[in-house]
């Protein structure tokens, strides 16, 4: 495994977000006018120990990555915005969805609710990490295409993720179980059965 | 989401200590970081503020993270993850009710993040609450009025509700928790104390921000459910909008200790309709010693919302949480232990 640096660190917001710390911190606010000063007064917690970028290692679809985050970031705006790994979608941003389904040491989780810094030292896996080397599809992606199991597709990586660990889960074992178990994923196209018919499918070729 | 220092803890006293010191100042509240399904959701939304997050997650591979079955009965600590508890055969067995609210709760996404300590104090759905854009709400903010009183009703409580707050309590292991007479340990920087779970939780009166008798930096660490002859014959039946992933409108946690088919001992607590889990005791003291025939169905769902008021449109609960309750009752009385 070989590491990567955050590519956040040379983004322009973020290089923004470095250049107001540092220049709050060293008094010389003024010169950068009533819109900064304004930024920097809204904070109204000990700024320099609650919002300063805070550096860690993630370890994503099997790979480290050394980032470089305020501690509010979540996973899913980690992945997304800071590690160009746009595969997993922003749904609701709420918990409801499932758009963002990933998965945490193997288990799905919802990456718009946990925070980055609160999975050091766990394994994450998005949609980019579950083909094969070669860049063949993982059996729920080809289940996902072969049984058009989506219309706009937004949903579609939570609902694979979610999909893949249904399955791992031992919770595919019906229709109605599937269904159960895959509720916390949201299609608002409404591909649900085609859904089903696709983890039906690839249920099979994941225990083989 | 507004600013906030963040640390996690290896050890129990390292997070209370942490919490209490950090109360002790000047500053806004610290809180434990469990699963964050409430905490980080409710903090992107401005109505949690907190200005210290201590991330617990890592006490997860001490007790905190354990089910024991033990002498009289099963420990499950704080950080259990509401999927592992929902799933574990044993307590499928001997504590349905159990098993069957954390099942009924939230989705599997969720279920794998969130821990039963934190589901306790999971907060309200009530729109007013959630939506900052509302100013009245006592809750989030105290004094300030309630804009669900004259507001759309539709999910709020009918039971155990004040002037001053109608949210209904959205979580489902807490009633399974009351009926199965639960005990809570707490943990603070002056030791541990256990209190019976059906005391864990306030009703709103005047107060409707104080909503646990929890003190600042005080962590739950466990719970006990004690193997009660009407642990194993219990039930959570939830009622609600869609068949699955949706918050109750109403549900009922029944325990029974039948003998020859005559109610020794019921145990009630009702969800979806009352601002805390609520225990319904007149219901179950007029149980006893019938033979859990329509009649005393009947009279048991009476007098467990004798008390009930409604809002505008909230009247449906009451009918809808005696039928619940009712069939709670028979689905309990026909198990197969």
């Amino acid at each position: 495994m070989h590491e990567t640096d955050c590519q956040s660190d040379r983004s322009p917001a973020h290089s923004r977000r470095n250049f107001l710390m540092v220049t709050a911190s060293t008094a010389i606010v003024p010169a950068l006018g009533p819109a900064a000063n304004a930024q920097v007064a809204a904070r109204d917690v000990n700024p320099s120990a609650a919002s300063d970028p805070v550096g860690f290692v993630l370890e994503i679809n099997k790979r480290q990555h050394r980032v470089a985050l305020d501690v509010r970031t979540t996973l899913l705006d980690t992945l997304r915005e800071h590690l160009g790994l746009t595969g997993t979608k922003k749904g609701c941003d709420q918990g409801q969805c499932g758009a963002c389904t990933v998965l945490v040491d193997g288990r799905r989780v919802l990456s718009c609710l946990t925070l980055a810094a609160s999975v050091q030292g766990r394994s994450v896996t998005t949609i980019e990490g579950i083909g094969g080397s070669g860049g063949e599809l993982h059996p729920m992606q080809q289940a996902f295409i072969e049984h058009d199991a989506f219309q706009c597709g937004y949903c579609t990586p939570g609902q694979i993720m979610s999909a893949i660990a249904c399955v791992s889960e031992g919770h595919a074992d019906s229709d109605a179980a599937i269904r159960e178990y895959m509720s916390g994923n949201i299609c608002r196209c409404g591909a649900y059965p085609n859904i089903v018919a696709a983890v039906n499918q690839a249920k099979l070729s994941m225990r083989a | 989401m507004r600013p906030f220092i963040f640390d996690s803890a290896a050890t129990p006293r390292e997070a209370v200590e942490t919490a209490q010191a950090w109360n002790a100042g000047t500053n806004g509240a610290a809180h434990f970081l469990a699963g964050g399904t409430t905490l980080i959701d409710l903090m992107k939304l401005d109505v949690m503020r907190p200005e210290r997050l201590i991330d617990i997650n890592a006490l997860e591979s001490s007790d905190f993270g354990r089910i024991v079955f033990g002498e009289g009965g099963l420990w499950m600590g704080a950080l259990v993850r509401m999927a592992d508890a929902a799933e574990h055969p044993q307590i499928i067995r001997e504590f349905p009710a159990i098993a069957q609210s954390l099942q009924l709760a939230a989705s599997q996404q969720i279920r794998n993040m969130a821990t039963l300590g934190g589901n306790v104090l999971q907060r309200t759905r009530c729109p007013y609450f959630r939506d900052v854009s509302y100013r009245e709400c006592n809750k989030r903010d105290p004094g300030s009025g309630c804009a669900a009183l004259d507001g759309f009703s539709r999910s709020h409580a009918v039971l155990g509700t004040s002037d001053q707050c109608i949210a209904s309590y959205p979580g489902d292991l807490a009633q399974a928790l009351i009926a199965l007479d639960a005990t809570v340990d707490l943990a603070s920087p002056s030791g541990l104390r256990r209190m019976p779970f059906a005391e864990l939780h306030r009703r709103p009166q005047s107060r409707p921000d104080m909503e646990t008798v929890l003190q600042p930096g005080e962590l739950i660490v466990s719970f006990f459910v004690p193997a009660a002859p009407w642990a194993r014959r219990s039930v959570f039946l939830k009622v609600r909008d869609r068949v699955s992933y949706e918050f109750a409108l109403a549900s009922a946690a029944v325990g029974l200790d039948l003998s020859d088919r005559v109610v020794r001992e019921a145990r009630i607590a009702l969800g979806g309709v009352a601002t805390v889990p609520w225990r319904a005791a007149e219901a179950e003291a007029l149980l006893r010693g019938t033979a859990l025939d329509e009649a005393a169905q009947d009279a048991a769902a009476e007098a467990a919302f004798s008390g009930a008021q409604a809002r505008e449109h909230n009247g449906f609960k009451i009918e809808l949480g005696k039928r619940t309750l009712k069939r709670a009752l028979a689905q309990a009385a026909v198990m197969e232990i």
